[in-house]
């Protein structure tokens, strides 16, 4: 075991081994490492912050679906109303042009028994006269007893 | 065979496998390789073990191919296997500093990735069966000696020691200032508000400083080249026994040996950072 320039030697290719590995081994490794650490880091906190997104996106459909149904069920609401209404109006209208109907209706039988009393009137007048002219066996006059007549017609 | 003869071949068998490819100047045979422990002795500081070389830069070639292969392909998408690897090791190193480390600098990370993953292939040489590559060298490629285990070659854990040794040095200077730093090693662990006194426990806290910090380097060194140094000689003595009780040692201890050859890495890289940061602190 006797030194001699082994020892020279060596600490020389111990100092170029060091350097190189300082030099080309060393920078890109670690550079790498740090990078992926960052890369990782950042995937992290972008996985957190989708999910944060995603509940924030559930939150919106919540509540837009909540605003649908509110605003489905304000329409079927004013849908109904406006049906009801639709249908009162219908039973006015029917109601109103039923009244109508009838008052006319009405008016046509009042005309009609007006006239059926005018008429029998007439002939009672007619069947009177003929009865009284066979009760008088003569005729009468009906020129002559024509006011007579009229007075007892107007007055049946 | 004799009892004699196979003492001797038993002990030239140690030997023989101790023995690094030693290159350099004989005094006697002029350029060339050592042959046996007396003649690289001979040769003196200007020689230079080929084998603990060739091992340690291929190893360490292979840590810097395969990391660069990683971080060829780092994407911060999804990892690959390879990369998923790399990763964890780089992560392994980033988090061994930064529990220890609180400065800022660029090289302490790489630094402790190197020795980490570059010792560890280093020591993981001693669980190859301790006669393949031998064997191969001698006779494939008649290569005389081939110590395949970097780490268990005092210099290399010298060499990365004193390395790191120099880096303490350097930057104790700069974070400290030489002021701070002399002042570090010489007016503690014993202090006095009187002057004189303080002034008395100069060369004491001097002497215990200095020791402590002469220390570094050759404990972080001899630590590892010991562990494994010892390890590969248990290796050798159980390559001698007959073949068929050799897996009877060998499993248990190649098994337990997987454990020194991590732990020794990681406590090299630990105590070098443990040092740096101790270096960068004010007192």
């Amino acid at each position: 075991m006797n030194l001699n320039l082994t020892l020279l030697g060596q600490a020389i290719s111990f100092a170029i081994f060091v350097i190189f590995c300082m030099k080309y081994v060393w920078p890109p490794i670690t550079s790498a490492m740090r990078e992926r650490q960052d890369k990782i880091a950042k995937g992290l906190a972008d996985a957190e912050q989708s999910e944060q997104r995603r509940e924030e996106a559930e939150q919106e459909i919540a509540a837009l679906l909540q605003d649908a149904k509110n605003q489905a069920a304000e329409i079927i609401s004013q849908a109904q109303k406006r049906s009801n209404e639709i249908v009162e109006e219908a039973k006015d209208a029917a109601r109103t042009e039923s009244d109508r109907i009838k008052a006319t209706a009405q008016a046509e039988i009042d005309q009609e028994v007006v006239r059926a009393k005018e008429e029998l009137r007439k002939q009672v007048g007619a069947i009177a006269l003929s009865g009284a002219e066979k009760i008088l066996g003569s005729e009468v006059s009906s020129d002559a007893h024509g006011r007579i007549l009229d007075d007892l017609v107007a007055q049946i | 065979m004799s009892t004699e003869n196979e003492t001797l071949t038993a002990s030239s068998y140690i030997q023989h496998h101790l023995q690094n490819l030693t290159f350099g100047y004989h005094p006697e045979n002029g350029l060339g390789i050592a042959h046996g422990a007396k003649e690289a002795q001979e040769m003196g500081f200007w020689a230079i073990h080929l084998d603990s070389m060739f091992w340690s830069i291929l190893l360490g070639c292979l840590f810097i191919w395969l990391f660069k292969k990683g971080a060829e392909r780092a994407t911060s998408g999804v990892p690959g296997a390879l990369q998923n690897f790399v990763e964890l090791m780089v992560d392994f190193a980033d988090n061994s500093v930064k529990e220890t480390f609180h400065g800022k600098n660029e090289l302490i990370g790489p630094l402790a990735l190197t020795i980490a993953v570059w010792v560890f292939l280093m020591n993981l040489m001693d669980l190859i069966p301790v006669d393949f590559i031998p064997y191969f060298a001698e006779h494939v490629l008649h290569i005389p000696y081939m110590k395949v285990v970097p780490t268990t070659d005092v210099n290399v854990t010298l060499g990365m020691s004193l390395s790191v040794f120099a880096l303490i040095i350097y930057y104790s200077l700069k974070i400290k200032g030489a002021g701070g730093f002399i002042g570090e090693l010489t007016l503690q662990p014993f202090s006095s508000d009187n002057v004189i006194i303080k002034v008395l426990f100069i060369p004491v806290n001097l002497l215990l400083e200095g020791v402590g910090l002469i220390a570094k380097p050759i404990s972080l060194a001899l630590r590892l080249f010991g562990n494994l140094y010892a390890g590969e000689l248990i290796f050798i003595l159980i390559a001698l026994l007959p073949f068929y009780v050799q897996w009877m040692l060998s499993v248990p201890w190649a098994i337990f040996h997987i454990l020194i050859v991590t732990l020794q890495a990681f406590i090299f890289m630990m105590l070098t950072i443990v040092y740096l940061s101790m270096a960068h602190e004010h007192h």
